[in-house]
């Protein structure tokens, strides 16, 4: 057993680098060969198959398993490339449980489904370790297209459009593109900087550029974008957070996001403080990431505080036993309502109940906004309003992702958004030419 | 448990279950451990003449095919007879059958087709104390360029002069084991009795490719940049010799001609099969070397139970059960008409059945907006296939109709019994 300091307060250095980086590998690590045969193996091969029903991005899931197991993962990968250009970063990062494999029918028949995000990854991870991009430009068609942010929906979507002969500028607020792929996903599930090397292999097809520190609202309008460009995606996802307010004063508290950007930025983690006590209010993903790498970091009580119960919880059933499988507490229908140095005070939600729990430290997690969009835009639910096809209610400008209205806030919906808008882009630009 | 000791041809043993002529019986080690797992009998691995022993290839000898998960289902090799001095074989078989005096012990044999060295290999063995000989007439490859094996099993007329050589020189209970390489099984078998045969057994291997190597595009096992084809067994192959031994016990010839039925047996269920298909006994070879000799003991488990829930006594009332419901298909009833029925708690729906009658077959399975798997009766032929590709074992059954019950496909009644002999559409057909 490795000595973890117990350190008050606030504090960086809990765990050694060593310890670190142990705990921080791969949730799943990777399927060796005789593993993703055994696992093929399982696939029924079905018709009209629920699993590529249940897939955002609609990958013919029976075929690429089926190419794996006749000895062609190079075949299987571009099976996956074809709908997903991020099947990488999905096969990581999909909460399958509820997504393909929660519909898989040998999850119907037996509780266990074939293994599609880990055989997803091996496919994938077979032609991105060969340095080989297995798509090639059509001949250049001189239109020009910028997108805002590259993250998941911005890259899917500026792929497509190389694809398809067009040039690509992106244009990014931040330092690195892979938008939450490199600054918000939880640490264990890309290690080994994948997200800029999914980053770097996409972009080997050529014909796009990213600007980086390029902030849409500084020097960069929409009107300029409008003019330097036959079209406009945006994809720039949801960096406003939701305001809580909470009576009293305390010096630790902080939004998940920036937490768990700064970690995800750290080399090796050591530098980054975390709590003795520490509690994140929220109940979706970032609260559950936020909690876990908390307490991977040495923290020694972790408890997620949601206001309502399990059930509505939105982080997955999956989710919530990795989170207690850690030693993270989860307390439901616990509404926030004071705050004091080192402590934080609940009322059991719609009762008089109070709880009042040590608290070094407080993570806000309870959503994200969209930070702000012009005006011209039309807005649903918070979010940019768009249709199918991804079209805002201006001409000319697309949106998708997290920003845009529809969808989960997931990876894997990002793309699909990303990607269809830029087919509709593509035959826009290309009516009557 | 029921009593499972087998009396096949005056050969006793505990239980009806023998290793066939092959590795797993090349060697007294081998044989030994054999009898102490369980095995009833062996036939020895087959003696070739005195003199030089036989070479064989370094390997690899095997090739294979495979199933789900990578279960061996076809196994092909390139051996020949054993390659260990003739002496040294004849000194193990007496040993090993002097300290299992119960069990079975027959000794395989193959020599030249000539008088001469049958009456020689015979009289070498005759101190062994074995309790029966098997002729090879079945080896496909090696032995079968120099006139012997298969090359003999192909000849219906050397079958049966070779029988009455053994026959002739010597008392020993004869089983003559015939090569599933030709068209007509029949004829070998009917060969083999007019020799004097006391017993056939069947099937050796079939002549096989199993693979070829798509990188250096040679055929797979390869020996320094070259294949040949060789002997085929294992699971695969059990359809193939389940009928050839119906033939043979169908054969009003050979219907009382002792039949020791060998081809991918693998469970005690395969070897029930062969049985009530008229075999005596069983012999195994695949299934030992894929898993070791143990499987033996789930064999006999199985059996056991079989026989005391059926209430049967012996392990002689199983054997032929079958033979008078296998039939030629002009004998079957053309007015038998089922349709499958899916039962919707099992489904998992997968759309395989769906996919593949739509397809490749009658169009007679509906598929709802909300994956719900219906069978059209007015469409249905009962091909059986949506229960073959089913994965869920009992998912989709048959359901017979009764006479008088409407075929909806048809739009007619269910009638009697009529065949093809009598069917108005055969030009042939005897009476109306
Ligand atoms: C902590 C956390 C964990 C998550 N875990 C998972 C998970 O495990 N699985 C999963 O499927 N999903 C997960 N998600 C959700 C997923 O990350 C998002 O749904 C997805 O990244 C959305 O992609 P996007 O391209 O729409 O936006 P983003 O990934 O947010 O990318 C937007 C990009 O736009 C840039 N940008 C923003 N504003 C501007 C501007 N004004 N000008 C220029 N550039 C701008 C940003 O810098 C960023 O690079 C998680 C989210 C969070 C916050
Ligand atoms: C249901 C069924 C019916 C068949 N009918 C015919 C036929 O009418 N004529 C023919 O030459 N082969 C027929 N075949 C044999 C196939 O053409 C083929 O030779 C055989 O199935 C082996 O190939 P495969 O196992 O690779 O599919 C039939 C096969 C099946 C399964
Ligand atoms: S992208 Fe995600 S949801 Fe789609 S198949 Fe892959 S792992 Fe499943
Ligand atoms: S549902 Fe499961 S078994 Fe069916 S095709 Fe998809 S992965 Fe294969
Ligand atoms: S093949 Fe069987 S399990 Fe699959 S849909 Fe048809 S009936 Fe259901």
């Amino acid at each position: 057993m490795s000595h973890i300091p117990s350190l008050p307060d606030i504090a960086a250095g809990r765990c050694t680098s060593e310890e670190i980086s142990e705990r921080f590998s791969d949730l799943h690590p990777p399927l060796k060969h005789h593993e993703a045969l055994v696992a093929a193996d399982r696939c029924y091969f079905c018709f009209d198959a629920p699993c590529t029903i249940a897939c955002p991005t609609s990958i013919d899931i029976p075929l690429f398993i089926r190419q794996i197991a006749t000895g062609t993962a190079e075949a299987a990968a571009k099976t996956i490339f074809d709908q997903n250009i991020l099947g990488g970063m999905c096969a990581r990062v999909c909460p399958t449980e509820t997504l393909c494999e929660e519909v898989c029918v040998r999850e119907t028949a037996e509780g266990q489904p074939v293994l599609i995000g880990q055989l997803q990854r091996y496919a994938t991870d077979t032609v991105m370790a060969s340095g080989v991009h297995p798509y090639a430009r059509e001949p250049k068609t001189g239109k020009s297209i910028a997108i805002v942010g590259a993250g998941p929906a911005g890259l899917a979507c500026a792929h497509r459009l190389a694809m398809h002969g067009h040039s690509v500028t992106i244009y990014d607020a931040r330092q690195k593109g892979g938008g939450l792929n490199e600054y918000g996903i939880a640490a264990y599930k890309a290690p080994d900087d994948f997200a800029q090397q999914e980053l770097d292999w996409l972009m080997s097809i050529g014909g796009i550029v990213i600007e980086t520190g390029a902030r849409l609202g500084d020097d960069l309008s929409l009107t300029l974008l409008q003019s330097d460009h036959d079209a406009v995606f945006l994809g720039m996802g949801l960096s406003g957070v939701n305001a809580l307010a909470l009576e009293g004063t305390h010096d630790g508290i902080c939004d998940a996001v920036d937490w768990i950007e700064s970690m995800r930025q750290s080399p090796d983690k050591t530098d980054i403080s975390v709590g003795r006590n520490v509690v994140v209010i929220g109940g979706g993903m970032t609260a559950v990431d936020a909690a876990i790498q908390s307490k991977l970091l040495g923290a020694e009580t972790v408890t997620i505080a949601y206001r309502r119960d399990k059930g509505a919880m939105s982080a997955s059933e999956f989710e919530q036993e990795l989170a207690t499988s850690k030693g993270v507490h989860i307390l439901f229908n616990a509404t926030p309502e004071t705050v004091s140095n080192g402590a934080i005070t609940f009322s059991r939600t719609g009762t008089d109940e109070q709880i009042t729990l040590p608290a070094d430290q407080i993570m806000r997690a309870i959503g994200q906004k969209l930070e702000s969009a012009s005006a011209d835009l039309a807005i649903d639910g918070g979010k940019i309003k768009v249709d199918e096809n991804g079209r805002t209610s201006v001409k000319g400008i697309w949106a998708g992702g997290d920003c845009a209205s529809g969808g989960e806030d997931l990876t894997v919906t990002a793309v699909a958004e990303g990607r269809d808008a830029a087919e509709d882009i593509h035959a826009n630009l290309m009516k009557g030419s | 448990m029921a009593d499972l000791t087998s009396d096949f041809i005056g050969i006793k043993s505990p239980n009806p279950f023998w290793l066939a002529s092959a590795p797993p019986t090349d060697k007294e080690y081998n044989v030994r451990r054999a009898f102490e797992a369980g095995w009833g009998g062996v036939v020895w691995k087959t003696l070739g003449e005195a003199g030089p022993p036989i070479v064989n290839v370094n390997g690899p000898r095997y090739g294979a095919i495979y199933g789900a998960d990578r279960r061996l289902l076809g196994l092909n090799n390139i051996e020949l007879i054993t390659d260990r001095p003739l002496e040294v074989n004849i000194e193990e078989i007496t040993r090993v059958k002097k300290d299992y005096p119960d069990h079975a012990v027959v000794v395989s044999l193959m020599v030249p087709c000539e008088e001469g060295p049958w009456k020689d290999i015979l009289r070498r063995i005759e101190d062994t104390g074995a309790d029966g000989v098997e002729l090879n007439f079945g080896c496909p490859h090696g032995m079968a360029e120099r006139g012997m094996g298969s090359a003999v099993g192909q000849v219906p007329e050397y079958i049966q002069m070779v029988t009455e050589w053994v026959k002739m020189h010597s008392d020993y209970p004869c089983i003559v084991k015939l090569t599933p390489n030709i068209t007509d099984v029949r004829f070998p078998a009917r060969a083999a009795q007019a020799g004097g045969a006391d017993a056939v057994s069947l099937i050796n291997t079939i002549n096989s490719i199993t693979s070829v190597n798509l990188d250096t595009l040679v055929p797979e096992p390869t020996i320094d940049g070259h294949g040949a084809h060789g002997g085929y067994c294992g699971p695969a192959v059990k359809p193939i010799a389940l009928n050839m031994v119906a033939e043979i016990a169908r054969d009003p010839e050979t219907a009382n001609l002792p039949i020791s039925g060998i081809g991918g047996i693998t469970t005690w269920r395969d070897a029930v099969e062969f049985m009530a298909l008229g075999a005596g006994n069983v012999q195994v070879c695949t299934a030992a070397m894929t898993y070791g000799f143990k499987v033996v003991q789930e064999m006999i488990s199985g059996l056991s139970q079989y026989m005391d829930e059926k209430g049967i006594d012996s392990v002689s009332d199983i054997v032929g059960q079958a033979v008078p419901k296998a039939k030629n298909w002009q004998d079957l009833n053309l007015n038998y008409v089922t349709k499958a029925e899916i039962d919707q708690d099992l489904c998992i729906k997968c759309g395989r059945c769906y996919i593949s009658c739509e397809d490749t077959s009658h169009q007679a399975i509906a598929m709802s907006e909300d994956r719900v798997f219906t069978v059209k009766d007015d469409e249905c032929v009962a091909c059986n296939l949506c229960v073959n590709v089913c994965p869920v074992e009992g998912c989709i059954t048959m359901r017979e109709l009764s006479i008088g019950e409407l075929d909806e496909r048809t739009g007619k009644k269910v009638e009697e019994y009529a065949n093809w002999t009598t069917h108005p559409n055969n030009p042939g057909a005897t009476c109306g």
